[in-house]
């Protein structure tokens, strides 16, 4: 029943912003994709041409086999042609029908018999365990409430693609959460090929099976979470994924495989490169010790910030700053001196010019 | 990842595929609603203007008396030149004009102060029964814009000017000076009277928004309260004040009525009062001439208060809803500015009214004593020396058509006009950011800026001919619906706006993607959500129709009379209490009507008028 979704070339601008230029991307059948990026990135303007809400300027789009949308051929189907639902970040419940008259709008339209469509009702009210809601209006519900019925009002069709606008971004932390696991089974269970808008990396990180990470209209980096997280395919990639931020240091290769940082080396795994690179590494990647270790370089603990799972420390030596973390609760007390030793298989190194993950 | 790529198109595929974009293009509903509306605008408000223009730089039958060499529609500046040049601009344009001028200047100002004064001691003051003066202030909508200016020729009319004399003249036993019966002054007041509700809307409205954190800052740092008034509340309110301005200066410019109650009978003619006179005589011509002037000043007076204001400056809902008045104590004053406001109310409301019935009473003209009353004027049979031998009001079957005549062109006024609305506002919100939606959008405007009479004017001049697919109009009901949908166009663009901006472009996309085609979407979506704003814009366009005279003063006809002109026209036969009696039914019939249509999903005047 999941189908593949084929972006070919896409781009669309509006006046002369350009918000998609010119992306393609496979999403194979049953994928959770998660469009990941800052705001105004385009992968809402992406979502939005893929159901049919916008006409992009260029490109095409193939719903399975279907060519939904092509430029060069003048063809676009209407959002309702496309068998897909979306899901929108404020929820467009319709305020002025109940949740039953909101699940059923669609399947009205399809002149489903009643009974049939009573069963869809609960049904659809039950994956999202919003049980004996029906005669609730919008408004006489919270805003989880709300997102559950807006999920139940897509699930209720069947579409074979889910589209998701930052589902999630209007509710408080603590439901944010749950809604995840939630979202995360029912796309497991009903196995449709999922397209997720989110800037929040935690969510994309957690739910996704791919993940593409968008930067001004252009796509960065396509991938499962673990190469996105770990191999990240530039510098925006490494800095926007990760929480604490990734070290970014800036060095020379002088010698091959080490990297000159000013007043300490690096050791990096065998790099056939040469001259000014930057060195990605992840907080919890580094090892801290409170005596001199072997090829462990001198730091002084400027900040010490516990968080009870772990402890966020920051070092510091002369103008440089890097941010480690341990797991636990840390008894560093500020101003101690630490040695930090860096694991040449977890660093990645960057060109400084162009930014890209150097592979080689 | 696997490389993607699109196959090349043939050629004559292309060109395919161009047309098919091309198609949808046009083919969205958005488009096509904008299309079909520049085509309704283009006929309701391009082409009077440009037949307008044309008529008056050709010859007119009539000239052909003046200028024995002219030809009947042959192009020239003589209509021009002789109401700019000649003898004849002093009293037809000149006069009219600085007389105009002069009026509107003084009800704007007189307006301004009652209406400011009005707003600040309702939203920002302590004053007992602020609530009542609030839904008072909606009265004049309700009210005929003449009915105070007919009022006072009931009081204030003389022997002087060789009538009866009025209510005063009775009481004192002495005639009011010419200047209190007659002339600017007295249309000055009573137009003041009338309009001081748009400043008095637009600047509670104002006052409301404003969140009074942004005084008391300024109270923190230790200015004092005029200067406050002075430096932050006055630039705040300015927006909302120019649009007062703009509002009342260019009704009153175009109003009818009042003029013609309170200045022909004295020979004070406005530009209004000429072009009717230009056009009665057969001077086609000539009053387009003059609806063109009235047309261009009402125009600068709109861009000099745009100019004035400037788009930077226009923060009108800064600080939203969630204000936090900071009231001032009235101490002393209160009974006293309480007992002012008592008395304005009781003179701009009950007063008139009083007069108006008390007149229709009255068996013997200019005789108000109490065994002078009678109900013949109301359920008498005819008799041969009262007015002028005709049957008390409710026993006159005119008087009934034309009450009729009334309420359907408002009810199919209001049902178009809110219609209009409706798509206008979904055309121009969903298109907008595009230069089509922009486009509708500005046409939408331009009735605006045309004063009433003037706007009347340019209907005459179009539809007197068969036009494209459009038959001849002229001297139907079906004109006077046309020319009052036209002129409410505005009004219905901005409240059809307004509420369409309400429902999010979600829930209307939530439907798409469910799978629901325009109508159902319409129907089901965007209609039962607008339709308060519907019913408000039905109302407000109801209630202005009704009483609406400027506007259709020169278009109707024996047969498509309406209650409105019939008082003018027994005014101008001196059926005085005749015409006092039609006004008196006119006012409950709107007032009835605004009862009952309120009571439909929530419509509201208010909301009619975008508050």
């Amino acid at each position: 029943m999941s189908k593949t979704i084929t972006i070919i070339n896409l781009s669309k601008h509006f006046g002369k912003v350009i918000a998609v230029n010119n992306v393609s991307l496979k999403i194979d059948a049953g994928t959770f994709l998660t469009l990941l990026g800052p705001s105004g990135c385009g992968k809402t303007t992406m979502l939005r041409c893929v159901a049919g809400l916008e006409d992009p300027d260029g490109g095409e789009i193939y719903i399975g086999d279907k060519l939904v949308f092509s430029y060069d051929r003048g063809i676009s189907l209407s959002p309702a042609k496309r068998d897909l639902g979306l899901v929108f970040q404020n929820y467009a419940l319709w305020p002025h029908m109940k949740v039953d008259k909101n699940i059923t709008f669609a399947l009205e339209i399809q002149k489903m018999d009643k009974a049939e469509m009573n069963k869809r009702v609960k049904e659809s009210l039950a994956e999202v365990k919003m049980e004996g809601y029906e005669d609730r209006y919008p408004r006489e519900m919270s805003g989880g409430q709300q997102q559950r019925i807006a999920l139940a009002r897509m699930l209720a069709y069947r579409p074979s693609v889910f589209l998701l606008d930052e589902p999630l971004s209007n509710l408080d932390a603590r439901l944010r959460m749950d809604m995840r696991s939630e979202l995360k089974r029912l796309h497991y269970v009903a196995g449709a090929t999922s397209i997720y808008v989110t800037h929040d990396q935690v969510e994309a990180l957690t739910m996704s099976t791919n993940i593409a990470v968008m930067k001004e209209g252009v796509l960065q980096q396509m991938d499962t979470p673990d190469r996105v997280y770990h191999y990240p395919a530039n510098l925006f990639v490494a800095d926007f994924i990760g929480n604490p931020k990734v070290n970014l240091l800036e060095g020379k290769v002088e010698r091959k495989g080490l990297v000159n940082m000013g007043t300490f080396e690096v050791a990096v795994d065998t790099y056939n490169t040469t001259g000014k690179v930057v060195v990605a590494v992840r907080p919890e990647d580094i090892t801290i010790s409170t005596s001199p270790e072997k090829g462990a370089v001198e730091f002084t603990a400027y900040s010490v910030l516990p968080a009870g799972a772990d402890t966020t420390i920051i070092a510091q030596r002369e103008d440089i700053s890097i941010t480690v973390r341990v797991s636990g609760i840390s008894h560093l007390k500020m101003d101690d001196k630490i040695w930090l030793k860096f694991d040449a298989a977890t660093l990645n190194l960057y060109d400084k010019v162009s930014g890209k993950l150097i592979t080689a | 990842m696997t490389n993607l790529s699109i196959p090349e198109i043939p050629f004559s595929l292309r060109f395919v595929a161009s047309s098919r974009r091309i198609f949808r293009w046009l083919t969205s509903t958005k488009v096509i609603l904008s299309l079909i509306m520049l085509v309704i605008l283009f006929y309701m408000v391009i082409v009077p203007l440009y037949r307008m223009l044309e008529t008056t730089f050709t010859y007119q039958d009539k000239d052909l008396f003046r200028v024995p060499t002219a030809e009947v529609g042959e192009f020239t500046l003589f209509h021009y030149i002789r109401m700019l040049t000649s003898e004849y601009s002093k009293p037809y344009l000149r006069d009219p004009l600085v007389h105009s001028m002069e009026i509107s200047v003084g009800a704007t100002g007189l307006a301004f102060a009652i209406g400011g004064l009005l707003a600040w001691l309702c939203i920002r003051t302590d004053m007992p029964g602020r609530k009542l003066i609030n839904q008072l202030a909606l009265l004049p909508y309700i009210m005929p814009g003449w009915t105070i200016a007919q009022a006072w020729t009931v009081l204030f009319k003389s022997r002087i000017t060789g009538g009866l004399p009025g209510v005063f003249e009775f009481l004192v036993g002495q005639s009011p000076p010419p200047w209190l019966s007659y002339g600017p002054v007295p249309i000055m007041i009573s137009s003041a009277l009338h309009y001081y509700t748009f400043f008095f809307l637009f600047i509670s409205a104002a006052l409301m928004s404003i969140d009074s954190n942004l005084e008391e800052a300024g109270d923190l740092m230790g200015a004092n309260r005029s200067r406050i008034l002075r430096k932050i509340t006055f630039p705040l309110i300015l927006p909302a004040l120019l649009s007062g301005f703009i509002m009342t200066f260019s009704k009153v410019m175009g109003t009818y009525g009042g003029p013609a109650l309170l200045g022909v009978p004295v020979k004070y003619y406005t530009i209004s009062t000429m072009i009717r006179s230009a056009i009665n005589i057969g001077d086609k011509a000539d009053g387009f001439v003059l609806a063109i002037t009235l047309i261009l000043f009402a125009m600068v007076n709109i861009y000099i208060n745009q100019r004035l204001v400037g788009t930077r400056k226009s923060y009108e809902t800064i600080g939203g809803r969630g204000f936090v008045a900071q009231q001032t104590k009235l101490r002393n004053a209160k009974g006293l500015l309480t007992t002012l406001v008592v008395i304005f109310q009781v003179l701009v409301i009950v007063l008139p009214i009083g007069l108006l019935l008390y007149d229709t009473f009255v068996l013997v003209p200019g005789n108000y004593s109490l065994d002078n009353l009678t109900l013949h004027n109301w359920i008498g049979e005819s008799v041969k020396n009262i007015n002028n031998g005709s049957p008390g009001i409710l026993r006159n079957p005119k008087i009934y058509a034309y009450a009729w005549n009334s309420i359907r062109l408002s009810i199919w006024t209001a049902l178009f006009t809110a219609l209009l609305g409706v798509i206008l506002g979904y055309a121009i919100v969903k298109g907008r950011g595009t230069r089509l939606a922009k486009l509708v959008e500005q046409l939408a405007f331009i009735p605006y800026v045309i004063p009433g009479i003037a706007f009347g004017a340019v209907y005459i001049a179009m539809f007197a001919r068969q036009m494209g697919p459009i038959p001849p109009l002229y001297g139907t009901f079906a004109l006077l619906v046309v020319v009052s949908v036209a002129k409410h166009i505005p009004y219905s663009s901005r409240s059809g706006v307004s509420a369409q901006l309400q429902v999010g472009r979600e829930l209307e996309e939530a439907a798409e993607v469910a799978g629901a085609n325009f109508w159902q979407r319409f129907r089901h979506i965007i209609f039962p959500l607008t339709s308060s704003g519907f019913v408000s814009g039905f109302l407000l366009t109801f209630i202005t129709t009704m009483r609406e005279l400027s506007l259709i003063i020169l278009l109707v006809t024996p047969s498509t009379m309406v209650l409105a002109t019939q008082t003018m026209r027994y005014k101008e036969n001196g059926d005085d209490q005749m015409a006092n009696a039609v006004i008196i039914i006119l006012i409950v019939l709107v007032t009835i009507g605004n009862f009952i249509i309120g009571k439909f999903r929530g419509g509201s005047l208010k909301k009619g008028l975008g508050m």
